[in-house]
């Protein structure tokens, strides 16, 4: 696991903390994110939002979309690949992406095996909803993790119930006694080393973002409050009323995210946030894809 | 001795690592108030360069910053922090300082795929584990910037007075002894 490639993969994702990574359909979307102050974003031909909408099979984008994203912005570029379909992702190291994102908000390739993200040169980011999940992307060779969230709605709740599901889990972990640690291991379905991270470190061996319903500064900033070290945002962005104001703001959210008289006033005139869809109101769970 | 590191976003919390190894008393500027307390060093972090150009204006800390740098408070740039502090940049706009006269290449590795890690001399520092992350280098160096550190035929390494620039990021490996070097050049600039 630990080679100079997968350190130097773990490393970039550092790079990126303290940072919001945006969802952006087109080059015009990527350069207004950067002017915005995003930190990379995530190439892809239709934010969550509308794949929800949409309905129907969801799969990577266009090649040739994403090399007009990587051409426009001079930040790293992510794209997605669906659960389990390596061949997309050879595709997306064969263009040189930076990130790959192996994501639920995809229809699932393969409903049993992941990709195994050790074979590949190009990092990956994976979501997870609860530790086990995070560990066993991480022993597949994932190099960042971010929650799941529920995409594309603009409902925060499920982003928080894994973040506070990861932190509660990795508490536990480091609380136990060290002959408990191989129970844990069988519990969570992943590696005692791994398991013995947590246990030492009180936190995971890789960065870990906040992903899946972020609308406003204020989401961010709770996210970051809760613990995570950077924020995704994907259709929270292009879905509203003012997307330059709302990006700029939700990135100065991000750094200052405990500054709540700044967060007030950035919170001010963003226009309309997306309109969200209840978790109760959810045909699709894009977070049950992929264990 | 009290040295500051830029956390607008990026790589700092690795940064803040390394002083406490080396016993060093650190904070965080996050925020115009931040610049109220007393250092004597400040640190410029790896990250996303034109995030942090940005938020340094828009949080009002460009001007104090800048002009604290050319009074000579000693500043050491990593990666984006190099960026930040180069004079002219041959592939983009200057998003930062200024204050280094060198002229710097942004991603001129390529993509994430070009990153790498070396092992390689710094002057006045000895042999240290280099890793470069969709890394910038050197162009050209112009007077008054010494060069203290080149893999590959590239400059990745500058000193200018005060002033420390390196393309590479030593807070992600083990090792303190760039951090030690800065360290020691603060406590030479207050005594």
């Amino acid at each position: 696991m630990i080679n100079e490639r997968y350190d130097l993969n773990r490393g970039l994702a550092q790079m990126l903390k303290g940072g919001v990574i945006m969802d952006v359909t087109n080059p015009e979307q990527a350069r207004i994110a950067q002017e915005a102050g995003a930190c990379a974003v995530m190439a892809l031909e239709r934010i969550p939002a509308d794949i929800r909408a949409a309905g129907g099979v969801s799969r990577m984008s266009d090649p040739k979309m994403i090399r007009g994203i990587q051409e426009a912005v001079s930040i790293p570029v992510m794209a997605k690949c669906r659960i389990g379909h390596f061949v997309e992702a050879q595709l997306l190291e064969a263009i040189e992406i930076d990130y790959i994102d192996e994501s639920e908000v995809l229809s699932p390739a393969d409903d049993v095996y992941h990709i195994d993200k050790r074979n590949f040169k190009v990092p990956f980011v994976c979501g997870a909803k609860d530790l086990g999940e995070a560990l066993r992307r991480i022993n597949e060779g994932a190099s960042m993790i971010r929650t799941k969230g529920e995409p594309g709605t603009g409902d925060i709740v499920q982003a928080v119930r894994h973040m506070r599901m990861m932190k509660r889990e990795m508490a536990r972990i480091s609380s136990m006694m060290e002959n408990e640690l191989y129970q844990a291991a069988k519990e969570l379905q992943v590696p005692y080393e791994l398991v013995r991270y947590v246990h030492e470190n009180g936190k995971l061996p890789v960065v870990n973002f906040a992903a899946g319903g972020v609308a406003t500064p204020a989401d961010a900033a709770l996210m970051m409050q809760l613990g995570a070290e950077g924020v995704f945002v994907g259709s929270g962005i292009f879905k509203s009323g003012n997307p330059v104001k709302r990006a700029a703001a939700i990135v100065k959210a991000v750094t200052n995210y405990n500054d709540a008289k700044m967060i007030a006033e950035l919170s001010e005139d963003l226009g309309e946030a997306m309109v969200g869809i209840n978790e109760q109101e959810i045909e699709l769970l894009m977070a049950e894809r992929g264990k | 001795m009290k040295i500051a590191v830029l956390a607008v976003q990026g790589a700092f919390a690795e940064h803040e690592q390394m002083l406490e190894e080396l016993g060093v008393e650190h904070f965080e500027i996050r925020r115009k108030e931040d610049l109220d307390r007393n250092f004597d060093g400040l640190i410029l972090p790896g990250g996303e360069s034109t995030v942090q150009g940005k938020l340094l204006k828009e949080l009002d800390l460009y001007e104090e910053l800048k002009k604290r740098i050319e009074g000579g408070l000693p500043v050491f740039g990593t990666c984006a922090g190099l960026i930040l502090l180069a004079g002219e940049l041959s592939n983009d706009t200057g998003v930062g300082f200024g204050t280094l006269p060198v002229v710097v290449r942004r991603n001129a590795y390529g993509r994430q795929l070009g990153s790498f890690t070396v092992e390689e001399e710094v002057r006045g520092v000895g042999k240290i584990p280099m890793v470069f992350i969709r890394a910038p280098y050197i162009e050209e160096a112009f007077e008054g910037a010494e060069v203290i550190a080149a893999t590959g035929g590239n400059i990745v390494g500058v000193r200018c007075g005060n002033q420390v620039g390196i393309s590479f990021h030593p807070e992600v490996t083990g090792n303190t002894d760039m951090h030690r070097y800065f360290v020691e050049m603060v406590r030479e600039s207050i005594s």
